[in-house]
């Protein structure tokens, strides 16, 4: 579960004030709103990679406001991948469980395992210059899904790809929520990745977030 | 047929290009000159001077520590100023800017004074600096870590953010993320402060003049030879010892580069 309640912030000539919203444990929350309305400071305030001036924000009941970020166990797919550039793929997707000293046998057999799920086990000896949009993408989900997260965050993942990958990324979307049943928070502007995936949907309405027109489009 | 506007941009270029072709021919020409005034007999009996071969070893040897030590420092100095802010950091920037505007020889004279204090004659009893090997080292470190500063500054600058800010969402600390996502990424810009610190301090004079003396067998680097055998009206050597320091120079470089190539950066 995810609660903002009451969220300000200030940054520059930027504001956000009394955002409040609920997205139950389990659901696929995608957020919509126009260009520059704050749906990546939302999931950043999320993630703990920005701090509010007052409010409060909570994951499943526990109060994670003045948390850090590697404290809240949130998995976050950043709009462009943000891959390491100088790391291997198999390397990033085990990145999270390496810095908590998971023995190795572990991270290599979870590796291996999210590399089939996402369909990237041939790609995990090579360096992301080079990988397709796609499978930059792909590793981005790998990498943040390794260390099982409460709470998946999801910065328009699929703005940039074609249209047949974008529906192939949906499916996979879609497959990798029903089988890790992970609480998503998906930003992005388009209305149809909105109700293919959201079993939420939420609007950023003139800086506050309101519950979308299909408050349960999809169960 | 040429447009108008092809004639435009020709000129243009031929413009650019022409002020590029008068410092080249100006850098090229110097090193003609140098090359041209010698003869490999007389560079080779330079060489077998035992003075000029202990100041090309203490040349190199203390470059490269200097290099080493410069960009040891430059490392963390660098990232602190790109990533954080601080009360005072604008203070501290314009610091770490001095000794690229101060005269060298304000440099040295500072140095030693610094050595006369009751600080710097603490560290005399522990270590003895002044006008000894390790004052060389101090001297061409004061000003080439400035530089190595500088570039480490851009590199961190110029390498998003970003994939550093997701590897704490990943449950990194921020040493984790700096070590195992940015530092990897900063590998040319090291070898660049390493490579300008290295050129810095080969090239040193001033400092070491007034810190450390020009004393041979001693504290004679090869700026220093250039200058003492220029006073003694021994030219031929000069020019020698430029060029060992011009070859030397370049060898660095084309070797750093290609290592930095094939690595990636």
């Amino acid at each position: 579960m995810i609660r903002f309640d009451s969220i300000a912030l200030t940054q520059g000539s930027f504001h956000l004030s009394n955002v409040c919203f609920e997205v139950p444990k389990g659901a696929y929350a995608v957020l919509m709103g126009p260009t520059g309305c704050g749906k990546t400071t939302v999931l950043e305030l999320l993630c703990g990679l920005r701090a509010p001036m007052s409010g409060s924000i909570q994951i499943n009941d526990r109060d994670v406001t003045t948390l850090s970020p590697a404290a809240r166990g949130v998995g976050y797919v950043p709009q462009d991948g943000a891959l390491f550039p100088r790391l291997t793929v198999g390397e990033q997707v085990g990145f999270s469980l390496r810095v908590r000293h998971t023995p190795e046998s572990e991270v290599l057999a979870r590796v291996a395992e999210l590399g089939e799920m996402l369909e990237i086990g041939h790609l995990l000896g090579r360096r992301p210059s080079g990988l397709s949009g796609g499978e930059r993408q792909r590793v981005a989900l790998g990498r943040a899904l390794a260390f099982r997260p409460s709470v998946l965050c999801l910065d328009e993942p699929l703005g940039a790809l074609d249209e047949d990958m974008h529906h192939e990324m949906c499916s996979l979307l879609e497959a990798v929520h029903a089988e890790t049943g992970v609480t998503a928070l998906h930003v992005t502007h388009s209305g149809s990745e909105a109700e293919r995936l959201a079993t939420h949907q939420l609007r950023f309405v003139s800086g506050s977030i309101r519950e979308g027109p299909s408050g349960a489009a999809k169960e | 047929m040429s447009q108008p506007s092809d004639i435009r941009d020709r000129g243009f270029l031929l413009f650019l290009a022409l002020f590029a072709g008068l410092y080249v021919a100006l850098i090229v020409g110097m090193l003609i000159a140098d090359a041209t005034y010698t003869t490999p007999d007389a560079l080779l009996a330079a060489l077998e001077s035992e003075e000029i071969r202990y100041a090309a070893k203490l040349s190199f040897t203390s470059s490269t520590i200097t290099a080493l030590l410069s960009v040891w420092f430059a490392i963390p100095i660098g990232y602190l100023l790109s990533r954080t802010s601080f009360p005072g950091k604008a203070l501290v920037d314009g610091i770490l800017d001095i000794p690229i505007v101060l005269p060298p020889m304000v440099i040295g004279l500072s140095l030693l004074i610094l050595f006369q204090t009751s600080f710097g004659q603490a560290v005399e009893g522990l270590v003895p600096v002044t006008y000894r090997i390790p004052s060389v080292i101090l001297a061409q470190f004061a000003v080439a870590c400035a530089f190595a500063v500088r570039t480490m500054r851009v590199t961190f600058d110029q390498l998003p953010e970003r994939p550093e800010k997701v590897a704490l969402t990943l449950g990194a600390t921020r040493a984790q993320a700096f070590w195992r996502v940015t530092l990897p990424q900063a590998g040319g810009g090291a070898l660049s402060a390493g490579l300008l610190a290295w050129a810095r301090a080969l090239g040193e004079f001033g400092p070491i003049l007034v810190f450390s003396g020009a004393t041979r067998m001693k504290t004679e680097v090869l700026p220093s030879t250039v200058w003492l055998e220029l006073s003694t009206g021994n030219l031929e050597a000069a020019v020698a010892v430029s060029l060992l320091m011009v070859l030397a120079a370049i060898t660095v470089l084309v070797t750093a580069r290609a290592l930095g190539v094939r690595r990636g950066w």
